[in-house]
């Protein structure tokens, strides 16, 4: 039908009409070429700029970053002097503590430098280590007292400056006003190095320490047991409460005014800002129930309140796009809802509430505010031991020494946020892993 | 998945009654207060615990007035022990406090901060006079045209030049710490009431109306050449390498530590340094102080302890390692004393005023 009118108008009309009708369509054809051709340039450009910034992101904090997990050290003969430590004999546990172990360091350095003398020049001298030195000689002397009157070659870390300077991050061509370390000290460390007695090691304290003052000291594994204690209590409660409440939603409730109501505030909940759960927690947890301040498990109770909307949309979303027909499969068998549900449509949407929980949780490991509230933003020593120890998190560690004025916790900042993204990584892979594994697709 | 939640339920309650009997007990001392204070207390709280068989106390950076209200909230183990200040505690302070029932409160001062008026290495120096800052980052200031009419205009000023005619062509751009912030505080007290102070009319005004007084010599100009630039003084150092035309508000350890990238402007002639904030010749110095809950001492285990780490000579001395972090130490006299004071954990008594 068409083809012979077409051919009658090609005929009838003349050849006239019909190419211009052709060349109509070969000129927009050719400007919609162009407008596809600029659309898929703007989308390049846009991913093309997204990665640009992503590449320039990682690699400043890369650069600034990688050098933290190197620290340098210096070699020292320490004399453990008895009369020094512990003049009486006793070795008494509270003895050994309380004893001076600064003047052994000093001693020490001495030794390599006889020339250092009045005060402010030992003062210097001494500025070199690291403030945790005398402490590291301590614990060395009360884990193992006949170590007294025995010279130990240690290698005891230096200090914040010290590092800075080998790490190139002070410069020596700088007059000595606007420098950390004078020339005196900057002579010091070239014959240091002349001896070999500087080496620059695997920042361990980094990884195994809690937070510090001295830069050189200060590590991130209080802040990562925190996170860790947090997000256990976050899995174990928003887990189990977020999949009861979507599939009591999805397969149980009645469809009424009631449940849409609570759809639409599970969804604004989600968008609350996180603040908003700190001050929550604040007001419920702490000065209600009277839970103590900065611990693990007030946090982990408010992240959960947080990653609770996330768990259960997600949980849902799984659920629903379990065909129906499953259902009606079993109800047909004569399976009851129950058995239904908890048979067959739980266990396919299994790995959906994974990926969304543990999307969740990656959220909530990365959020620093609503722990403001509930005084986890602290400087805390010691590494928590459980659930109700004063904890800080990942995000908050990093908070404080970017916080810091100085010089070396500017490297140690970007460290920590390397840590972080490894563990936000890894805790995706996961969730992809999980979804490419177990999802099964209708 | 019923079993599931149910565990979970009793997961959760078990916890809650758990945290519940656990509140009855703390072993370490908890210290809130002042972020300025911060990075003083926090090295004295290092060493405290490695040097004392105590666990190490944890302190919260809340800011002056934050940790002020949550040390008064009363007396027992969920309340802090300590707070730490860059301002004075005030009348209204005690007042609450007593109201919950904290009634000895321990004062002891540590040291002096300087602000300094910081800019880039490279931009040219500024000789600033109290009186500069205040008609630079005032909301209104005297009217200069008519000098003989007492009254104030909003702030016209653009450049340094308009405020006074030695200083640089360079538009104003001020940035500084947010109202919250207890160095705010200090520099709105101290640099600009001391300019103000320095209209005779203003300052009979004082006597007059001390409201009107305050608004006139404590209001901030809003029209975006000063710039609240967050509690992040790390954060202002590099604003002002990208920014030479600005000039950063901070306290003085953190141009000690970046030494090699700005520098600190002449307030009243003088540079600050160490020794001229210690001597009290740079006008913008402000002393820092610590409050203890007395009534906390015998129950939380080590408070006397730390009060004595705090106040050896090691730690707050002209050589101790406060100084070390950019803390300007006491004369003797005054360190003997507040030493004494917290020792004997001597109760505050403010002076009516």
């Amino acid at each position: 039908m068409s083809n012979t009118s077409n051919a009658k108008r090609e005929k009838g009309a003349g050849s006239k009409t019909a190419s211009r009708a052709m060349d109509k369509v070969h000129a927009s054809l050719r400007k919609r070429y162009r407008a596809e051709k600029r659309f898929r340039a703007y989308g390049l450009i846009s991913v093309v700029v997204g990665i640009l910034f992503l590449v320039v992101l990682m690699a400043s904090i890369l650069a600034k970053g990688y050098p933290a997990f190197r620290q340098t050290f210096i070699t020292l003969d320490v004399y453990l002097d008895p009369g020094v430590i512990d003049p009486e004999g006793s070795r008494d546990a509270e003895v050994l503590r309380l004893a001076d172990y600064n003047r052994l360091v000093r001693g020490s350095l001495q030794i390599i430098f006889p020339d250092a003398s009045g005060r402010t020049e030992r003062r210097k001298l001494v500025a070199l280590v690291s403030n945790g030195a005398p402490f590291q000689i301590q614990g060395l002397v009360m884990e193992d007292p006949s170590l007294v009157g025995q010279t130990l070659t240690l290698e005891v870390p230096a200090s914040g400056d010290l590092d800075m300077l080998m790490k190139g991050r002070i410069d020596r061509s700088l007059p000595e006003s606007e420098r950390r370390l004078s020339d005196l000290q900057i002579g010091w460390v070239d014959t240091l190095i002349e001896q070999g007695r500087i080496h620059k090691r695997w920042n361990k304290a980094l990884m195994t320490r809690g937070d510090s003052r001295d830069p050189e000291m200060a590590g991130i594994w209080g802040a990562v047991k925190g996170s860790f204690y947090m997000l256990v209590v976050t899995l174990l409660l928003s887990f189990p409460i977020g999949v009861a409440a979507a599939v009591y939603l999805d397969e149980f409730a009645p469809r009424n005014r009631w449940t849409d109501l609570i759809e639409i505030n599970i969804n604004n909940l989600a968008a609350v800002p996180s603040i908003v759960f700190g001050l929550l927690g604040l007001a419920v947890f702490l000065n209600f129930f009277g839970m103590p301040r900065s611990a693990p498990l007030v946090g982990g109770l408010v992240l959960a309140v947080m990653t609770l909307p996330t768990v259960i949309i997600s949980s849902r979303a799984a659920l629903t796009s379990v065909p129906p027909s499953i259902r009606e499969a079993a109800l047909g068998m004569g399976a009851s809802k129950m058995q239904a549900t908890f048979h067959h449509v739980v266990p396919l949407a299994i790995p959906g509430m994974l990926t969304g929980t543990i999307i969740g949780m990656a959220r909530a490991l990365g959020e620093s505010a609503p722990l403001l509230m509930i005084g986890m933003v602290a400087f805390i020593v010691d590494v928590p031991q459980g659930f109700m120890d004063p904890a800080t998190a990942l995000p908050v560690q990093i908070y404080l020494w970017a916080d810091s004025p100085e010089r070396a916790f500017v490297e140690r900042t970007s460290a920590a946020i390397l840590v972080l993204l490894a563990f936000l990584i890894a805790m995706n892979a996961l969730a992809i892993y999980l979804r490419r594994r177990f999802e099964r697709r209708w | 998945m019923i079993k599931k939640s149910l565990t979970a339920a009793a997961v959760a309650t078990l916890v809650m009654t758990g945290s519940v009997g656990a509140q009855s007990a703390r072993d370490r001392i908890h210290i809130v207060g002042s972020s300025t204070v911060y990075p003083f207390a926090t090295v004295v709280a290092e060493n405290f615990g490695r040097s004392t068989s105590f666990k190490t106390p944890v302190i919260e950076s809340t800011g002056s007035g934050g940790g002020l209200k949550l040390f008064c909230a009363g007396v027992g183990v969920e309340h802090p022990d300590v707070t730490n200040s860059s301002r004075r505690i005030k009348a209204s302070e005690v007042e609450l406090c007593a109201s919950h029932g904290v009634n000895e409160i321990v004062e002891v001062k540590i040291g002096y901060d300087g602000i300094v008026m910081a800019n880039d290495k490279k931009a040219p120096g500024y000789q600033l006079t109290r009186k500069d800052i205040f008609l630079a980052l005032a909301k209104a200031v005297p009217n200069g045209a008519a000098t003989g009419v007492d009254s104030m205009i909003a702030n016209p000023y653009k450049t340094w030049k308009d405020v006074n005619p030695d200083l640089p062509d360079v538009k104003i751009e001020v940035l500084g710490p947010p109202p919250t912030s207890g160095t705010r505080d200090a520099f709105v007290e101290l640099a600009m009431e001391g300019g103000c102070k320095s209209f005779e009319w203003i300052k009979a005004l004082k006597k007059a109306d001390k409201s009107a007084y305050k608004s006139v010599c404590h209001t901030v100009r809003e029209d975006g050449a000063y710039i609240e630039a967050g509690e992040n003084d790390n954060l202002i150092v590099q604003k002002l390498q990208a920014n030479p035309n600005a000039l950063g508000i901070f306290g003085f350890s953190f141009l000690d530590q970046n030494a090699d990238k700005i520098k600190g402007n002449a307030i009243d002639g003088v540079i600050p340094t160490f020794d001229d904030i210690a001597d009290g010749r740079y006008p913008v110095s402000r002393p820092l102080y610590f409050y203890v809950k007395a009534a906390h001492v015998g129950v939380i285990p080590g408070i006397p302890e730390y009060l004595a780490e705090f106040t050896s000579d090691k730690a707050w001395g002209p050589d101790g390692y406060l100084s070390d972090r950019g803390l300007i130490p006491m004369p003797e006299t005054e360190r003997g004393q507040f030493a004494k004071a917290a020792k004997s954990l001597q109760p505050l008594k403010l002076a009516a005023n």
